[in-house]
């Protein structure tokens, strides 16, 4: 079976690998790519453990075909830390508790990450609606949605 | 399994590439369901032609590219009759990814937007077939046979409050249907013409409720009419079990939603 060449930009960066036919974006990041961030977790759009971001918005790269993303920009949670400098939202999880177990943590830092970036001062309603399609089976939600309004409150003071 | 994927400029060059070993492939969030549990075609067929997400407005309706999301139908400033239902499919992601196309393919429980569109009476213009377009309920009837989507002919209510949308679900914001319901209800001099009342999670796909729209039709929207149409709800309806909520169940609450709905719309 014929693999396809796919040149993209990983955050930031342009990579390229070969994507087997039929391939998710999830298996083609980990296994191609070697971005391990995305986990995951039901493989039918549910969970949202292996959220990414494709040209700024929020996908299920479990549900997205490889081949979509040829030419467009993927983020994920690998790239949102500066060297050793980590993201806000990073910052604010931990401080918050807002991570157990840590399976569900990069899609939550991924949705949470879209949400301020369209709208840096949301309001609790905001950021519950942001991550509601992101399962968490641990915290209970509340230290995740103290995190990421610590974090806009945060951004917003800098 | 998958051994091939094909992408096409055009949907006419997708439609051409189409057989019986092959799927289309929109957003992706039904059909990578099945590549991923290894259960589909042998081709993933798909199309990046531009008229897919377009959005036209014409004078009293509104023609919706098969490819638009519902994130698009959400974020639309002339579509905000429509944007509490695309808010009600999934989450977040799924809205990123979710097509209308593809909504008139979602399997029970899944398809709210579909019920809306049924109770505005959309007509739908199939890839590859001139003529009038094709009223939805003949394409839900007939879904697996019906061919690719182009685009979607809405009519556009002539007063907000003539339209309005209901999905009941156990989880919130983000929960699968116990069943949705859409009614238009356009008035002339207080009464109701043209009733049009669907169900969704109701039955195998999409059901209009012919029998509240016979009893809504040359009514006004007072409480002894919502009355009757809440009595009538699940005629000719069939709902299904599943997880979510038991045949049972269903018929029991549904006139108690579509009571809610219709009480909604009089209070205005």
């Amino acid at each position: 079976m014929a693999k396809t060449p796919i040149v993209f930009v990983l955050n930031g960066a342009e990579r390229a690998s070969f994507a087997n036919p039929g391939e998710n974006l999830l298996e083609f990041l980990r296994r191609g790519v070697g971005d391990l961030s995305p986990k995951y977790g039901c493989g039918q759009g549910t969970c949202g453990a292996c959220t990414v971001t494709v040209d700024g918005a929020t996908h299920l790269s479990c549900l997205t075909l490889a081949e979509s993303v040829a030419g467009r920009r993927v983020e994920t949670a690998a790239g949102l830390a500066t060297g050793a400098t980590l993201h806000a939202l990073q910052e604010a999880f931990m401080e918050n508790f807002a991570a157990q177990c840590g399976y569900c943590t990069p899609g939550m830092l991924v949705s949470a990450k879209a949400l301020l970036d369209r709208n840096p001062s949301p309001s609790r309603e905001d950021v519950v609606e942001a991550i509601s399609g992101n399962i968490c089976r641990c915290t209970g939600y509340e230290p995740i949605i103290e995190a990421v309004l610590s974090a806009a409150a945060r951004r917003g003071r800098t | 399994m998958i051994e091939a994927v094909e992408t096409h400029r055009t949907l006419a060059d997708a439609q051409r590439a189409m057989g019986s070993d092959a799927i289309f492939m929109a957003g992706g969030t039904l059909v990578m369901r099945d590549v991923n549990a290894g259960v589909t075609a042998t081709r993933i067929v798909r199309s990046t032609d531009p008229a897919l997400t377009e959005i036209r407005l014409s004078g009293d309706g509104v023609t919706i590219g098969a490819g638009v999301t519902m994130d698009m139908i959400a974020a639309h400033r002339d579509l905000t009759f429509l944007a509490p239902v695309a808010r009600a499919v999934g989450g977040p992601q799924i809205r990123n990814m979710a097509t209308v196309g593809g909504n008139l393919f979602a399997p029970h429980p899944y398809g709210d937007f579909a019920v809306a569109l049924l109770a505005l009476g959309a007509r739908v213009n199939v890839a590859g077939q001139s003529g009038a377009p094709r009223p939805l309920a003949d394409v839900l009837r007939d879904r697996a046979r019906v061919g690719l989507i182009a685009s979607i002919q809405v009519p556009r209510p002539q007063a907000p409050g003539d339209f309005a949308f209901l999905k009941a679900s156990r989880i919130k914001p983000k929960g699968v249907s116990v069943l949705s319901i859409a009614a238009h209800l356009p008035r002339q001099g207080g009464r109701i013409r043209g009733a049009r009342v669907a169900f969704g999670a109701m039955g195998p796909m999409p059901l209009q409720a012919s029998a509240v729209e016979r009893v809504l039709d040359g009514q006004s929207l007072d409480a002894a009419t919502i009355a009757r149409a809440a009595q009538v709800a699940v005629e000719g309806l069939d709902p299904p079990t599943d997880a979510l909520a038991t045949t049972w169940y269903r018929r029991e609450v549904a006139g108690v939603h579509l009571k809610r709905l219709l009480e909604r719309m009089a209070r205005g």
